[in-house]
């Protein structure tokens, strides 16, 4: 990968807490109007199979291609997975016109018990898409549960969800184990979302662009970091562990704590 | 006839007192849809509020140790209560 905007710390530290990133516009509209006929004629064409190096699996030039060349989004997924990740699958999201249902809650595939490592899947906004288009919901801060897949179809409203309302050309990230669905699509015109799932190939450790990061702006990640969601109730503090976890991991730092909270319970005087 | 409404509270914690933090209505008089809005408001703001409207609990969460090594995972959400309503219908 060349030309690349990798992500800050805080952004990293967002990822942390709400298990996803984002990227409003970052891409101009003449590629997103050639992906959004891709999308509309499901017509994308392809080089390389499942489990090849992403810059191997669209040709060169062409509209997903150059969705995934913009400078923020190859710095977002080599600021997350690295560089050269591993292509998974995509997926091209259609939600037809008049739709009044919303997919229900889940987390994409299987059980995944990595502690540490994770896919990410990127969904590409290629049009407006209002509220009442939908866009994705995710639950912030659900990442960490290790459940599956649709055995969360009953939970329909949780407190803090969050729905994607964008312009064309936004990007999010999302960590694989989001709980996420499809919101209902009250207009007149298709909505589409192309989805992306790659694979890390190396360590994901100090990818991103950390400078600063044991500084005095430490204060301030942890601020986003640690922020709490509305729907944790009792188990806020686990969720503290969970993100002191991660970054411990991310940062390639073992003695990362927050007030001790981990310190205390690592405590075993010989 | 008689037709049941359930309606499912996660609580903060496992007093019926405490906040909703999520809720489900599965409606079999068939007079209400799910509300997927994000920001839409909780019906009642705990278990306690909604036996007070009228609501039956069936269902209260069932507190058990979490399994070595497991103390720090997170999965579903812990306090479901689940409650229900009967309500006459036409048939």
């Amino acid at each position: 990968m060349s030309e690349k905007v990798l992500l800050s710390n805080l952004q990293m530290a967002e990822f942390v807490n709400n298990g996803f990133v984002r990227l409003d516009e970052v891409i101009p509209q003449e590629i997103c109007d050639a992906a959004k006929a891709l999308l509309e004629t499901n017509d994308i064409k392809v080089g390389g199979t499942r489990g090849c190096d992403l810059m191997e699996r669209y040709p060169k030039g062409s509209p997903i291609d150059q969705l995934i060349r913009v400078p923020e989004v190859l710095g977002m997924i080599e600021s997350l997975v690295g560089p050269n990740p591993r292509f998974d699958h995509h997926a091209i999201h259609r939600k037809p016109a008049k739709t009044g249902f919303a997919q229900i809650l889940h987390q994409d595939a299987e059980i995944d018990v990595r502690e540490d490592a994770f896919d990410i899947q990127l969904s590409f906004f290629v049009h407006d898409t209002p509220l009442e288009m939908g866009g994705t919901r995710f639950l912030p801060g659900s990442h960490f549960r290790r459940v599956h897949e649709t055995q969360i179809g009953r939970y329909q409203n949780i407190k803090g969800m969050y729905q994607v309302v964008c312009k064309a050309g936004t990007v999010v990230a999302w960590h694989h184990n989001i709980w996420h669905g499809a919101q209902p699509n009250l207009m007149d015109e298709v909505r589409y979302m192309f989805k992306l799932r790659l694979n890390p190939m190396v360590k994901q450790q100090l990818l991103w662009n950390h400078e600063g990061l044991s500084s005095e702006e430490s204060e301030e990640i942890a601020e986003v970091m640690f922020k709490g969601q509305p729907w944790y109730g009792q188990e806020n503090r686990i969720e503290i562990f969970n993100r002191i976890r991660m970054w411990r991991f991310l940062t390639n730092n073992p003695d990362f704590d927050r007030e001790d909270w981990f310190t205390r319970v690592e405590n075993i005087p010989n | 006839m008689k037709k049941q409404k359930l309606l499912y509270l996660y609580l903060a914690n496992s007093a019926p007192s405490s906040g909703t933090i999520g809720w489900s209505l599965f409606d079999g008089t068939g007079q209400d849809e799910p509300n997927y809005q994000v920001d839409a408001e909780a019906p009642y703001g705990s278990a306690l509020e909604a036996m007070r409207d009228g609501w039956r609990v069936i269902q209260v969460p069932v507190l058990s140790p979490d399994l070595p090594g497991q103390e720090y995972k997170t999965d579903y959400l812990k306090f479901e209560y689940i409650l229900e309503k009967m309500e006459e219908c036409d048939e």
